[in-house]
């Protein structure tokens, strides 16, 4: 991939200079606006609703709420409430389930008018006792009742409690919120039963099958269209109660209607990282072996929805021990459902079992990378089979030397500069290398063009310009002449956005469908009078032109062919999919975070002087998408680590900082030093081109080299996310 | 939000008039604050009135004091080069505050008039005193991890957010403002105020007065002066306690000091019993100490908050350190 391995991320211009247009923006005849008017108590019911006011103010078209919906006929088939993907069926009956739940909708013709309507709508509720604090709760843990929800035991159970070397600490994170600047929108409208959406989703598919579902009419009679994204972060994987507000509003006035959410209906309403509480019990002889290992979580989710995520997983085979234990529970809380957040179950997980690698380190006095590198793991002993590629001590060895992990101490508060306190810290991220069944369809355009159409889009990783970079390399065309269709239904279908899987599997299929179409032209060259007597083998095709490989002088290019032929035979649409070699093997992603600290204990104050985040990710398609896409999961990571929390008043169920004001995320001053860099060596397994996904993983292990860097600059351990300043504040001489 | 009109007012007196008679008439001047407040439904004036065509943006330095028009945006006069000479203290606070783009647009009156953080206020679901008398305080008992740890009260724990306004209050300035009954002057230490019973009054401007200047007297705090702020980031966002030290230092001796603090009191926090301590006094980390001990006095946590206890003394001995040893 070496000629457009670097090229420019390709709708870059587009969404700079503002000519990207998200969904909300799409310019749509007669359309009205609407509202969301949230419940001011976290459980209970609505006992009124006064909607009179609202409904005589200037301009409104419509105000919806239980006692008025036409309710979607999906809501009477719904399955068994609790599954995941059964979403809060909105306006459904008198009944709260959390804070902002959505009671009532406002419709007007302008939105100011629509914004002050909502104002005047008044409810009065009967309250019933709420639970939003997972501390308290955590007794009323349950298991998850499906497949994924058993509990892990391999070797004897909970043999770390016999160990020489013991260790057992609890680690808690907040909860956190996705918040990408683009707010969560949607433009609805029906043609007789046949729905339209512009609207912000990571899966144009999935979208078409719950809106179907929920409204009772096959998928492919709704359209989607999410071109661009301003971020998602796993908010987009649900179809959340406010699509199918506008649709229902949408059907009730037969109209297009738009929708965004309030900023603060971002903390309230899409979902988060569920607030965890972990577990851990690590146990190992005393040259550092591990002998065991045992990582418990117990994670809130909605009183209506199971929502689990892969906290425990990365224990089960990220280190070579021979008996480990691995639980998950769930506690239902008076609260939206939670939803995948970047690096997901995998970065709260890290978070536990990367500051506990460090701690047992610390115990042993060992140093933290020695003791990973004593117990590396040779093969994944979960699922007992070699792994396809890694590269996780090239990870090690780059970034101790780019830190200079060689200036850290074992005994903390050691090094200094100056009056800061220096620490220096470490955590491993690993994610799972997916790949799902993807359609492409490659064609040659009569200017000899190349498009590629699929129905996946782009919440900000690059997902065009890796399509882009792929299609050129193998049609040997200039990137110029490449042009992505996408983000739509209609196209062949892609998948989901999410779980680092978009590269391989869309990658996949740009490769196949591109080959196929290769071969095609060469079939089609080969077969004219230029080229008679001459072998396909022997032809080749770059630029645009198809030349024999024996002798240049017989030529014909690709616009010639085409006007020779029907347009149809330069079409190819192909699925593709995974081989049974995949099956033989353990494929991953893996990352290491280094981080050095600057530390003022008098003012718990952190600087983070120096970040390097390393990864194996296989083949990197483009170093710029790649890099922009590591230096963002590493931000995110910092994030975690040092600030971000969704602070609940559980008196009253209700956040306390909904604003980015309040609820804070990294600045550029934060971040003194940033550096990002790939091992870049193909995998032999995962797919024709050989990555294996980077979204997640850049996440995964940064909140824990933070607290372990902390811990190496002050001898503060830090176990309750994020770690403030005042967590690590020294009392002054006179109070102590 | 809900209808309102809008007025451009064309003189001092005029906007004065023209706001007297009007109850829920506000002046708008950066909006960086009123703005939000509005869009948030926690305030909801019928009319506003601009006052940005004022004359009233100039600094002037005039024989014996500074002059700071209440229009002068706050980064017009944190990047000002004679207040950088004469009035760095001022100059760094200013600098702290919010970011770029804010200061762009927030004036010096408006600075002094912003309203509080505390969420309770801001959301209008939750019960507060200063936005609704008598609706009880949500930050007792509640989240108060930003809270004030002097001079607080039953009714009210909530903070000053403004940085300007602690290096003012620690500069002596004075308040010049216009009203109905004519023109008066204010001390700036005596401008905001403390929450008592009544919370929802911020400071002591009477009905429909409008600022329109900040002097500043002359002074030797050119040299040994530091702008302390401890934060959550680095950037772009509110003190947790900030501390303002000015030092006039001859052979190492303290001739003249004046400290205040930000982010522990419904009003900018003007630390004089340390002053008084400290004059006079040979620099010493010891000495610094001290002082510090003495201006916690009085000072109490209300759980999120407690950390403040500890942080505040620590603070006002590293402002000190740093200030003396410029």
């Amino acid at each position: 991939m070496s000629k457009t391995s670097n090229i420019n991320r390709v709708d870059g211009f587009a969404k700079v200079t503002g000519s990207a247009t998200y969904s909300a923006e799409y310019k749509t005849d007669g359309v009205v606006y609407a509202c969301l008017v949230g419940s001011t108590i976290a459980k209970g019911r609505i006992k009124t609703i006064d909607t009179k006011k609202a409904e005589w103010a200037p301009g409104v078209l419509a105000v919806i709420s239980h006692l008025n919906v036409d309710k979607p006929s999906g809501y009477e088939k719904a399955k068994d409430p609790h599954n995941f993907g059964q979403p809060l069926q909105v306006f459904k009956d008198d009944t709260v389930l959390y804070y902002d739940q959505p009671i009532a909708m406002v419709i007007a013709d302008t939105f100011e008018r629509m914004q002050y309507a909502a104002t005047l709508i008044k409810a009065e509720y009967i309250k019933e006792e709420h639970i939003t604090d997972l501390q308290k709760a955590k007794v009323k843990e349950k298991k998850v009742e499906t497949d994924k929800g058993d509990d892990y035991h391999r070797g004897v159970p909970d043999n770390y409690k016999n160990a020489a070397v013991v260790l057992e600490e609890e680690y808690t994170i907040p909860t956190e919120v996705h918040n990408p600047m683009e707010l969560a929108n949607i433009i609805a409208k029906w043609e007789g039963n046949k729905p339209t959406v512009f609207t912000k989703t990571q899966g144009v598919e999935g979208t078409r099958k719950s809106i179907g579902g929920v409204f009772g009419i096959p998928p492919e009679d709704v359209s989607v269209n999410s071109e661009y994204l301003g971020g998602a972060f796993g908010m987009g994987l649900h179809t959340w109660p406010y699509e199918i507000a506008a649709l229902i509003g949408a059907k009730k006035l037969n109209r297009p209607v738009k929708l965004v959410l309030h900023r603060e209906q971002m903390f309230t309403n899409v979902g988060f990282r569920p607030y965890t509480i972990q577990k851990m019990g690590l146990g190992a002889t005393k040259e550092g072996k591990l002998t065991g290992l045992t990582h418990e979580a117990v994670a809130m989710t909605s009183s209506y929805e199971d929502f689990m995520e892969g906290t425990v997983n990365m224990s089960r085979f990220i280190y070579n021990c021979d008996n480990v234990s691995t639980r998950y529970r769930i506690v239902k809380l008076d609260t939206c459902t939670p939803i995948w957040m970047r690096g997901p179950g995998e970065a709260t997980g890290s978070f536990a079992l990367e500051s506990a690698m460090d701690e047992l380190a610390h115990k042993l006095d060992m140093d933290p990378i020695e003791f990973r590198k004593l117990n590396y793991a040779e093969k994944d002993l979960e699922q007992n089979k070699p792994w396809s590629s890694k590269y996780l001590l090239d990870c090690y060895e780059g970034g101790m030397e780019r830190i200079g992990w060689k200036n850290r101490k074992n005994k903390p508060g050691s090094v200094k500069e100056g009056e800061w306190l220096v620490g220096y810290g470490m955590g491993t991220g690993t994610f799972g290398c997916y790949r799902s069944p993807t359609s492409v369809k490659a064609k040659f355009l009569a200017d000899g063009n190349l498009v590629l159409q699929c129905s996946v889009n782009d919440m900000g990783p690059g997902t065009a310009t890796m399509m882009t970079a792929i299609g050129a390399e193998i049609t040997g065309l200039p990137s110029e002449n490449v042009i992505i269709q996408m983000g739509r239904s209609g196209l062949a279908k892609g998948p989901t956005q999410g779980g680092s899987a978009t590269t391989s599997s869309v990658g996949s299929a740009v490769h196949d469908s591109c080959n196929l179409l290769v071969s095609k032209v060469l079939g089609l060259a080969g077969a004219t009078s230029t080229f008679k007597g001459t072998p396909i083998t022997d032809l080749t095709f770059a630029n645009g032109v198809i030349s024999s490989a024996k002798d240049a002088s017989k030529t014909v290019s690709l616009a010639s062919l085409i006007s020779s032929n029907k347009p149809e035979d330069f079409e190819v649409e192909n699925t593709s999919k995974g081989n049974e070699e995949m099956k033989k093997y353990s494929i991953y992603s893996f990352s290491v975070h280094f981080v050095k600290v600057l530390v003022n204990p008098n003012l718990g104050k952190i600087r983070l002087a120096h970040v390097v985040s390393c990864a194996d990710i296989g083949t990197v398609i483009n170093q710029k998408t790649s890099a922009g896409q590591m230096y963002g999961g590493a931000v995110g990571g910092i994030g975690m680590g040092l600030m971000e929390a969704l602070e609940i008043d559980h008196r009253f169920g209700r956040p306390i900082n909904n604003n980015f004001a309040d609820y804070h995320v990294p600045v550029n001053a934060d971040i003194e030093k940033q550096e990002v860099f790939f091992v870049n060596k193909k995998d032999p397994i995962s797919n024709p081109m050989g990555t294996k996904g980077l979204g997640e993983t850049a996440l995964v292990g940064m909140a824990p080299a933070i607290a372990n860097a902390v811990f190496n600059a002050t001898g503060k351990r830090v176990r309750d996310l994020p770690i403030t300043l005042d967590k690590i504040l020294e009392p002054s001489v006179a109070n102590a | 939000m809900k209808n309102f009109q809008i007025i451009k007012a064309l003189s001092s007196g005029s906007a004065v008039s023209s706001i007297a008679k009007e109850n829920s008439a506000m002046f708008i001047a950066g909006g960086t604050n009123l703005v939000d407040l509005m869009k948030k439904n926690v305030v909801a004036p019928d009319k506003l009135v601009d006052i940005t065509a004022l004359d009233l943006k100039k600094i002037e330095f005039l024989t014996a004091k500074t002059s700071i028009g209440a229009l002068a945006k706050n980064s017009q006069v944190a990047e000002d080069k004679a207040i950088i000479e004469k009035h760095p203290l001022l100059a760094m606070a200013l600098a702290a505050g919010a970011s770029q783009q804010i200061r762009h647009m927030a004036t010096v009156g408006g600075n002094m008039l912003q309203r509080t953080r505390c969420s309770y206020f801001y959301n209008t679901d939750m019960p507060c005193n200063k936005r609704v008398p008598k609706s009880g305080c949500g930050a007792i008992g509640g989240s108060n991890r930003m809270h004030a740890i002097f001079g607080a009260s039953d009714s009210c724990i909530a903070v000053h957010p403004s940085d300007m306004c602690v290096a003012l209050a620690a500069l002596d300035a004075t308040v010049l403002v216009e009203g109905p009954k004519g023109k008066r002057e204010i001390k700036f230490t005596e401008f905001h105020r403390l929450p008592g019973n009544t919370p929802e009054k911020d400071n002591t401007l009477q009905n429909k007065e409008l600022i329109t200047s900040v002097e500043i007297p002359n002074n030797n705090f050119t040299k040994n002066v530091h702008y302390l702020k401890v934060r959550d980031r680095s950037s772009y966002a509110f003190a947790l306690i900030s501390v303002a030290a000015a030092l006039d230092i001859q052979n190492n001796t303290i001739n003249d000091v004046r400290l205040a603090m930000g982010g522990v009191a419904h009003k900018p926090w003007r630390l004089t019993e340390a002053e008084e301590f400290l004059k006079g006094k040979t620099i010493s980390e010891t000495i610094f100490r001290q002082a510090a001990d003495l201006a916690m006095k009085g000072a109490r946590g209300y759980g999120d908050n407690d950390f403040k206890l500890t942080l505040g003394p620590n603070a006002i001995v590293e402002a000190l350190t740093i200030a003396s040893s410029k």
